[in-house]
């Protein structure tokens, strides 16, 4: 097994660097053929070693790399370990960014730069493997930093984009917030642990419980702190509410990015460190509140945002948010086994849908804006189906014990985890919040995906009217880049929607990039069903997970007990949104617009995303560029140049004025200065000689 | 008195063939151009042999009563000064044939300048110095006006004239003073007097500044160099090259010879005009080149910026200083007769010299290796590291530092910062500007030969250099102490 995980690991490195510095040598198609390759390599060498977990054949493995850092007492050892939870990502990274390579194939077909795109691509997923198999905190870093730049790489792909741009750089900023706290935290365990090797602090931790330490003038609770300060690196990598804001502006980045990147693997870095540190939190239960408060309230937030967006990929952008937020609260409560459940599961059908809508996108010639489509069921059939299965799975279809898409089990699983948290050992008020909030958000996350499915897919043709099958039609032929709406204010415009194809006949895509939306839908569907009794059973779970996470027996047994009509409640509320998105958008489709002219404050409200992004607007990036502006003007500009260099230079310039001027020409001044220096000289010297 | 011909053989070979090439030039008139020029340039080359091995020690000591020397140091100047020599009435050569202004006078001029110069470097007597630094001067004066019917060369003869009359008479008071103090003109004796005399009195004092004002002239120094812009401008450029090189090796090896052998003791009292004539033309010259558009006015400012580096060393003092001062003297030589080179063949459509730093624009796309070498010399001129002549600087801040100059080390390495603007932009003219108007470039063999040779030298290869050079210098200053 060890070499394979060294292979799964630098297999995709190694493609990256080939792909990434001789990408113009070996030209496109060898590029792709290595990066794709290597990736499909490192996911047949992955699933082995999640089987055998699953199997019960492997156990843990640790196998050294290299001495990284050894100063003082600060050692930090190169190591790759695989556990139960390192095989799931594993699988989970190497599966979704193998068809994610595959797809681009066909996405990225006419780009330019396709070199560049995979080496990326490739670069990513060996930072996440590196993230997953993070041995010790600093290692986790290493992956951590290395998933955000090139989260910031691929974002900024189209750079000739101002938007782009602007996206990848507010995903860095954000992020940087993020990894203050946690690099913070890291500094923090090593202060009270002594070191950064995850196993030794997850041994540690209980030795730590109730002692205090002194932070920004308090006394605080140890473990509460070191769990909060890494929980807000999780919170900015996983888009969680306060540090969401990048998330739905990465969306300007290529679809497949969005898919393998904003969906299935690096958002969920923030969870699977939770879990990976479960020991840590479950120590410090005032930290495990924070999580689920925060967990549910973006549940909310992002579900309630994500029913107003136009533009098909912040929808499910929104929605993957929802879904972070539903893993951090049942790690929150402690179900860490259902937040990884929910982590894979989620996976599989949120690539699928975000890769079903690039198959959208690329049939509709670049239009992302729902409210141009409509009626796209029988001309893209396949990518249709495709994301029915992926809505069904979100939306947690299913009959319990019977059968149900991959969300079913995993969505139920956090619900009833949450509910039996609730009830359990007298109450727990976060719990019960979560529980309520839960399936609040479940009932908008079904309206918002039925919602995404009615106006893509049925309806009328609304196509006549978008710019970009107009050019499609008249054969100004775009540059590749998806042109995303201005997200800060377009989507509020109403805009004038004629009925109609315009004489535009969509595409299905290649079969490049329809064999990775197979693939994925198989997942979507079984994922749940062939998982659910490893990953949250309560003996299964034990010995699957084998130590590798806190499996809280009592909790998941609870969870399995729970009264029928909690188990019956995420059925339920799904109902009702698929209702409401039915008769909103199929059978009155004149619903919405009296909707909003009805309770047009709330729509504006929701429009603005909580008005996150403006108030960050005038707290942090106004005061922030006012600073800036000083230290530039004032500092560099009319301190430091003007008396530095600049003055120099003046100064030069005054000094050749002022000697031209003595170098006039007439001997009687040459002279005059000969004798004024020679006087000068004699001075000079009878003073100094006195 | 003892007279000991064998130890001034080079001086006697220019001597006896100096009127011989006379009476050719005067008998066969302008024919004789060819035979005076490559007569002059083979003594030059025979007395550069003589002098480096015909000296035996025993024989370098005081020679006819003191007048002179044959040591070592002037073995070192006369070595430098006849090969800058020859190489300049080389250059002048081709530069003239081109019209009929050029006569079997000229190198005969330089003849004799040379001899005056060697006599420079080999004074140890204040009339023997005056006298080998008139007789460099007045041929000086002649090869400034030497285009009698520009206006601008005679004008530049004619300022040179004047203000170095002044200068000599500055000097020439200077001795006298010293003289009336110490009772010698002898360097020794000079020494001696001024070593008894605890408290210097003001009428010593007076002629020793009086004396080094009148040789900082020769070597343009701040705040003795007016002169030098007008008459490097204003003479012909093989006139300016000649200027550039040799008598400013001649000069400096003199008032390094006065400062260490003459007024040695009273290191103390000349040490801080040194210093301040240092930072003066260093500054000066870096702030005055900036705004130049002539490149020779330009080249007139390097070499009053250079010159206060090398004062830097003379400042410093010992035998470490003067090591450096004859180390720099040596690789300035190099640099400065390659940029002049360069310049020497820059031609115009017409077939004129011309001496527009614009008229280099673009030289880089139209003569690629003239352009490369003119970059090396200013890259080195500036005293940028890869290049050679970033080590004589290095050598004189060494010296400096040493004798704990700091605050001198320091402002010499600001003023190289200041200076290596104006160099940067000939590199950037040649390179990064576009030609204006055509430009032609007709370089003899010979020429582009010396041009190549000092490009090397001034090149990171000429680090293999140092160990000869040094070890020449060093044994050259240590003839000093």
């Amino acid at each position: 097994m060890q070499t394979s995980i060294i292979l799964i690991v630098f297999l995709p490195l190694l493609a990256a660097i080939v792909a990434g510095l001789g990408g113009r040598i070996i030209g496109k198609f060898a590029s792709k053929l290595v990066t794709t390759g290597a990736l499909f390599l490192s996911c047949i060498l992955s699933w082995p070693i999640f089987i055998g977990f699953l199997t019960g054949a492997e156990t843990e493995t640790v196998v050294p790399v290299l001495d990284w850092i050894r100063s003082g007492d600060m050692v930090v050892d190169w190591a790759l370990r695989v556990d139960t939870l390192t095989a799931v990502m594993l699988v989970v990274v190497t599966t979704v960014s193998s068809l994610v390579h595959l797809y681009s194939w066909g996405y990225m077909e006419e780009d330019p730069s396709q070199p560049r795109f995979f080496s990326y691509l490739s670069l990513f997923t060996f930072a996440m493997l590196m993230l997953v198999t993070a041995d010790s905190l600093v290692q986790m870093f290493f992956g951590w930093e290395g998933v955000g730049l090139a989260s910031y790489l691929l974002i900024g792909f189209w750079y000739h984009k101002p938007s782009a741009n602007a996206a990848a750089m507010k995903a860095f900023v954000v992020n940087r917030v993020g990894d203050f706290g946690f690099s913070l935290g890291i500094f923090g365990v090593f202060l009270v642990f002594g070191t950064v090797s995850i196993p030794a602090i997850l041994e540690a931790a209980p030795g730590a419980v109730g002692t205090e330490i002194g932070f920004a003038g308090m006394r605080v609770d140890t473990l509460t702190l070191l769990c909060l300060l890494l929980f807000v690196g999780a919170m900015g990598k996983s888009a969680q509410l306060g540090l969401h804001t990048w998330l739905p502006d990465a969306m300007e980045g290529p679809t497949p990015v969005s898919a393998l990147i904003h969906a299935a693997t690096m958002v969920t870095a923030g969870v699977f460190m939770v879990c990976r540190l479960s020991p840590l939190f479950d120590a410090a239960p005032g930290a495990l509140e924070v999580v689920t408060y925060v967990g549910a309230a973006t549940a909310l937030f992002a579900a309630t945002v994500g029913t107003v967006q136009n533009d098909i990929k912040r929808v499910i952008a929104y929605s993957t948010c929802s879904q972070l937020g539903y893993m951090f609260f049942a790690a929150g409560v402690g179900a860490y086994g259902a937040a990884m459940f929910h982590l894979f599961t989620h996976a599989f059908f949120k690539a699928l849908l975000f890769l079903g809508a690039g198959s959208v996108i690329h049939a509709m010639h670049h239009e992302q804006d729902m409210r141009y489509y409509g009626a796209l069921r029988k001309e893209i059939p396949l990518t249709f189906w495709a994301m029915i299965f992926g809505t069904l799975a979100i939306t947690g279809v299913g009959i319990i014990g019977i059968f149900g898409f991959a969300g079913f089990y995993s969505k139920d699983a956090i619900i009833e985890s949450a509910y039996a948290a609730a009830v359990m050992g007298g109450g727990n008020v976060s719990a019960g919040f979560a529980f309520a909030i839960a399936l609040i958000a479940a009932l908008l996350t079904s309206f918002y995906s039925w919602r995404l499915i009615f106006l893509t897919f049925y309806g009328k043709a609304r196509w006549a009217s978008s710019e970009h099958v107009q050019h499609a039609l008249h054969g100004h032929h775009e540059d590749e880049s998806e042109v995303v709406a201005d997200h800060d204010s377009a989507d509020d415009h109403p805009v004038a929607v004629r009925e109609g194809t315009g004489g535009y006949h969509p595409h299905e895509s290649p079969w490049s990039m329809l064999v990775p939306l197979g693939a994925l839908t198989i997942g979507a569907i079984f994922a749940g069903y062939a998982f659910y009794y490893p990953f949250f059973g309560t003996e299964e779970g034990a010995a699957f997970w084998a130590g590798s996470l806190v499996h809280n027996a009592e909790l998941v047994e609870a969870a399995h007990h729970v009264p029928l009509w909690v188990k019956l409640s995420p059925a339920l509320v799904m109902l009702i949104g698929l209702g409401i998105a039915y008769n909103n958008y199929i059978r009155k489709p004149k619903n919405p617009a009296k909707f909003v002219a009805m309770f047009g404050g709330l729509h504006t409200f929701l429009m603005h995303k909580w008005y996150f992004d403006e108030l960050y607007n005038l707290i942090f990036v106004k005061p922030a560029m006012w600073i800036g502006r000083i230290f530039w003007k004032r500092g560099d500009e009319q301190t430091i140049d003007r008396f530095g260099p600049h003055g120099a230079a003046t100064a030069v310039g005054w000094g050749n004025r002022l000697t031209a001027r003595l170098q006039s020409g007439y001997l009687y001044s040459y002279a005059l200065v000969m004798l004024l220096g020679l006087i000068a000289a004699a001075s000079w010297a009878y003073w100094w000689a006195r | 008195m003892t007279y000991n011909f064998a130890a001034i053989v080079p001086e006697l070979m220019l001597i006896i063939g100096e009127p011989i090439l006379m009476l050719t030039a005067s008998t066969m008139g302008r024919r004789a151009t060819k035979i005076t020029t490559w007569g002059t340039v083979a003594l030059l080359i025979a007395a550069t042999i003589a002098a480096l091995v015909g000296t035996e020690p025993s024989s370098a000591g005081p020679l006819f009563g003191g007048l002179l020397s044959a040591d070592p140091f002037a073995v070192y100047g006369k070595a430098l000064i006849y090969l800058s020599a020859a190489v300049a009435i080389i250059a002048a050569n081709s530069w003239f044939a081109r019209d009929d202004e050029h006569g079997p006078e000229y190198p005969i001029l330089i003849l004799l300048a040379t001899v005056g110069m060697s006599v420079m470097v080999s004074a140890t007597n204040m009339i023997t110095l005056y006298v080998g630094l008139e007789l460099n001067s007045l041929s000086a004066y002649i090869l400034a006006s030497y285009r009698r019917t520009d206006a601008r060369s005679a004008e530049a003869g004619l300022k040179y004239f004047v203000l170095g009359a002044l200068a000599s008479g500055i000097l020439l008071y200077g001795i006298s003073l010293l003289y009336g103090f110490t009772g010698s003109t002898q360097f020794s004796a000079i020494a001696a007097a001024l070593g008894r005399d605890e408290a210097m009195g003001i009428g010593l004092l007076l002629g020793l500044v009086f004396t080094l004002s009148g040789l900082a002239f020769k070597i343009s120094a701040v705040p003795f160099h007016m002169w030098t812009p007008d008459v490097y401008e204003g003479s012909p450029t093989p006139v300016t090259t000649f200027f550039a090189s040799a008598p400013k090796v001649a000069a400096v090896l003199l008032a390094t010879r006065v400062c260490i052998e003459a007024l040695g003791p009273a290191i103390d009292a000349w040490r801080q005009i040194i210093i301040f004539a240092a930072l003066a033309s260093i500054f000066l010259g870096a702030i005055a080149a900036w705004g130049q558009t002539n490149i020779k006015r330009l080249l007139a400012y390097s070499s009053i910026n250079n010159i206060g580096f090398v004062l830097i060393g003379l400042a410093a003092g010992g035998a470490a200083g003067v090591s450096a001062v004859l180390f720099y003297m040596a690789i300035y030589v190099v640099m400065t007769l390659g940029a002049f080179l360069v310049v020497l063949n820059l031609r115009n459509a017409a077939g004129e010299p011309v001496e527009a730093i614009d008229a280099l624009k673009g030289l880089s796309s139209r003569r690629p290796g003239m352009a490369a070498a003119l970059a090396v010399f200013m890259f080195s001129l500036a005293g940028i590291p890869p290049l050679f002549g970033f080590w004589p600087k290095l050598m004189v801040f060494n010296a400096a530092v040493e004798q704990g100059l700091f605050a001198l080390a320091v402002a010499g390495i600001l003023g190289t910062v200041v200076g290596a603007f104006y160099y940067l932009k000939i590199v950037k003219v040649m390179y990064f500007d576009e030609a204006e108007e055509e430009l032609h470039y007709a370089c003899g063999n010979l020429e582009a030969a010396f041009i190549g040779l000092f490009a090397l030298i001034v090149s990171p290869l000429g680090y293999l250099l140092i160990g000869p050079i040094g070890s020449a210098a060093d044994n050259a200053a240590g003839a000093l102490f």
